[in-house]
């Protein structure tokens, strides 16, 4: 009886989950850790997008190179604009007053907002932008309404207008929805900006967590010590019972 | 050295050892010389790993407070910097943030053993009230640790809990900001919380763990048939139905703590945050005592409590009713060597009427426990409400319905 109830309330659950989200609905980023060459188009991406106004004062440009194998030369040439040391940490030169009174706002540091966001918020997020002519930067968010960050990739993206559709459910209510479409086309095509996206959201996945890929793959030879270990002291542990009934 | 030793005088180092101190008795005694229940089942696995995770909680700290900045300005950069440059950082803070996870899981399972088989009742009613106040103990403790990382979730949440003490009338206000040493939580919150978690809290843990297992060791263990092993003594003076504890029970607790290792590696390696329950997503943003987020709610280990706090309804705009029964709602434990009033210790031998109190206990458990970290809408307010009668009504009618339960003889002996 106990164990049924459990499960009921376990079946239960993700439904509950799910009405309780409501908004927008998230697109699944899909991004794949183990592709280098991914994370280091995504890296390109963030130092040339987003390292100007927001930094990652956690990670250091050298654990870059050492993690998606690019070369220290490499690293200081495509990641590196303001010279500095490898070892440095990924800050930025713009002080907390200006940006604040720029953007209304200091832009958050970037090196665990994939931990704090989730990859499917950020993926949505950064494809969401649409225009505004009432907000003072005159760009929106589904995602984040009344956002103050400009759409800073709106050159490869272009520009999306906000349209309102009605949908009918099969109960007869209708909703609005709000869905984006392509106005001005930017020098990517759709296609290849949610794939530019999807690598840029994976390089802040990796940056979120660098350890992430040693984690993993340590964790794999644990367990497989474990259940070895296992084994020896269930037999050693009959061996010892044998006399006891 | 002590007479009645059964070992023979040892020559060479242990000897002379053991002629100036009781270096083998302290090893015999508590282990290969304390006589355990043979028939201990999967429930009782639980106390020795409770023993593991605390030391593993104790040296995994040790490593993390020597790279760890108690200090508003740098905490939060400072446990990034353990998880980045540290080497092995990762892995010491991975082990300490899930081991406080699972320290609740295991001491939650002791317990709910010791409700099973009565393992609280006479005369291990101290054991019972030393691990309740070890129980306390562990909540200041995981409360205190979980501001350290300075996340806003860690900020806000010291900040929710603190302000609880605020509801009590008129010195309530004065004892907050004396826990706070400040008038919001600020870096003075951070600093004392540190020192009490790293250095107070743990020395006492320690020492009621100590006192915890002297007295388990003074009456004997207890066991799932719910019967005095000590009752009944073989010819050499040692109970029929015991074992030695060494080497029989370190043997099988080698294989418990083994498999508890593969299920900690699996969290541990592949979902240290497990998915938001043992590290919140929002504790990754920097505290922020401008912002408040939304959402806030503890560890799912408060949880339940937390949800009892929330279903009582405010009386004169004072949330101090609720408060006060989330207190009762732990306080009432202690009492429960004196609300059971049943003969008979295991539940293999009670009646229907404790089995389905038992059943509702649970059950109202974990629906507070689950409510507690949702928003609160009428209906989970109603269904946190009856929760609540339940889990009270559970402890002050248990005089009365373990009275008037059916219960089964005893055997003599324990069954196997």
């Amino acid at each position: 009886m106990k164990k049924l109830v459990l499960t009921g309330m376990l079946l239960l659950a993700p439904a509950l989950v799910f009405a309780a989200a409501g908004g927008v609905q998230l697109d699944k980023a899909n991004i794949d850790p183990n592709n280098k060459q991914s994370l280091q188009r995504g890296a390109k991406l963030f130092v040339n997008y987003c390292l100007s106004c927001h930094s990652a004062e956690l990670m250091r440009y050298e654990r870059i190179g050492k993690d998606l194998d690019i070369e220290d030369q490499l690293v200081k040439e495509h990641l590196m604009f303001t010279g500095g040391k490898l070892g440095d940490l990924m800050t930025v030169a713009t002080a907390d007053d200006d940006a604040k009174a720029w953007f209304g706002t200091v832009p958050p540091d970037l090196t665990v907002i994939a931990r704090a966001r989730g990859v499917d918020w950020l993926y949505t997020y950064m494809r969401s932008f649409y225009r505004d002519d009432s907000k003072i930067i005159g760009v929106n968010n589904l995602v984040f309404p009344d956002v103050g960050m400009p759409h800073v990739l709106w050159e490869l993206q272009g520009w999306q207008d906000p349209v309102v559709n009605s949908v009918k459910d099969h109960a007869g209510h209708t909703t609005k929805r709000v869905a984006l479409e392509l106005a001005e086309p930017g020098l990517l095509t759709p296609e290849k900006y949610d794939r530019a996206i999807r690598d840029l959201v994976n390089f802040l996945d990796y940056m979120g967590e660098p350890a992430k890929h040693d984690r993993r793959s340590l964790g794999v030879k644990v367990i497989m010590f474990l259940l070895l270990f296992l084994v020896v002291a269930y037999m050693l542990k009959r061996d010892y019972w044998k006399d006891v009934h | 050295m002590a007479g009645n030793s059964a070992e023979k005088w040892q020559g060479g180092l242990l000897g002379w050892i053991d002629a100036r101190f009781p270096l083998s008795s302290m090893w015999y005694d508590p282990l290969a010389r304390y006589y355990a229940p043979k028939n201990f089942n999967f429930w009782y696995f639980f106390g020795s790993l409770a023993l593991l995770v605390l030391v593993m909680q104790i040296i995994t700290g040790i490593w993390l407070t020597m790279n760890y900045k108690p200090d508003a300005e740098l905490a939060f950069n400072s446990v990034e910097y353990i998880m980045r440059d540290v080497n092995w950082g990762w892995l010491i803070r991975y082990m300490h943030s899930t081991g406080a996870s699972a320290f609740f899981v295991v001491i939650y399972l002791h317990m709910f053993r010791a409700l099973l088989y009565g393992s609280f009742k006479k005369p291990r009613e101290l054991i019972w009230i030393f691990g309740m106040i070890i129980y306390v103990c562990l909540m200041a403790e995981a409360f205190m640790g979980y501001l350290l990382p300075w996340g806003q979730m860690s900020y806000w949440g010291a900040q929710v809990i603190i302000n609880l003490f605020g509801a009590i009338p008129f010195i309530g206000e004065g004892i907050a900001e004396w826990i706070r040493g400040d008038y919001v939580v600020a870096d003075a919150t951070l600093n004392r919380f540190f020192a009490f978690h790293v250095i107070a809290v743990p020395i006492v843990l320690l020492a009621l763990v100590v006192m915890h297992l002297l007295a388990l060791h003074e009456v004997g263990s207890n066991n799932p048939d719910g019967v005095e092993i000590k009752k009944n003594k073989g010819p050499d003076g040692n109970p029929v139905d015991g074992i030695p504890f060494h080497p029989y029970y370190t043997v099988k607790d080698i294989v418990g703590v083994i498999v508890f290792l593969i299920f900690f590696s699996i969290v541990v390696f592949f979902v240290p945050e497990m998915g938001g329950y043992f590290l919140e997503h929002n504790n990754f943003i920097p505290a922020d005592p401008l912002k408040t987020p939304e959402h806030i709610a503890p560890l799912w280990y408060f949880t339940p409590f937390y949800a009892i706090l929330r279903a009582v309804p405010s009386i004169g705009g004072s949330s101090f009713p609720g408060v006060l029964a989330m207190f009762l709602a732990i306080l009432v434990l202690f009492f429960l060597p004196w609300l059971d009033r049943s003969p008979v210790k295991s539940i293999r031998y009670r009646g229907n009427l404790y089995k389905a109190w038992l059943a509702l206990f649970v059950i109202s458990f974990f629906i507070l426990g689950w409510l507690g970290m949702e928003q609160p809408t009428a209906l989970y307010t109603w269904i946190a409400r009856i929760c609540t009668v339940i889990y009270f009504a559970f402890f002050f009618l248990m005089p009365f319905y373990t009275k008037m339960d059916k219960t089964k003889p005893v055997p003599d002996r324990v069954t196997s």
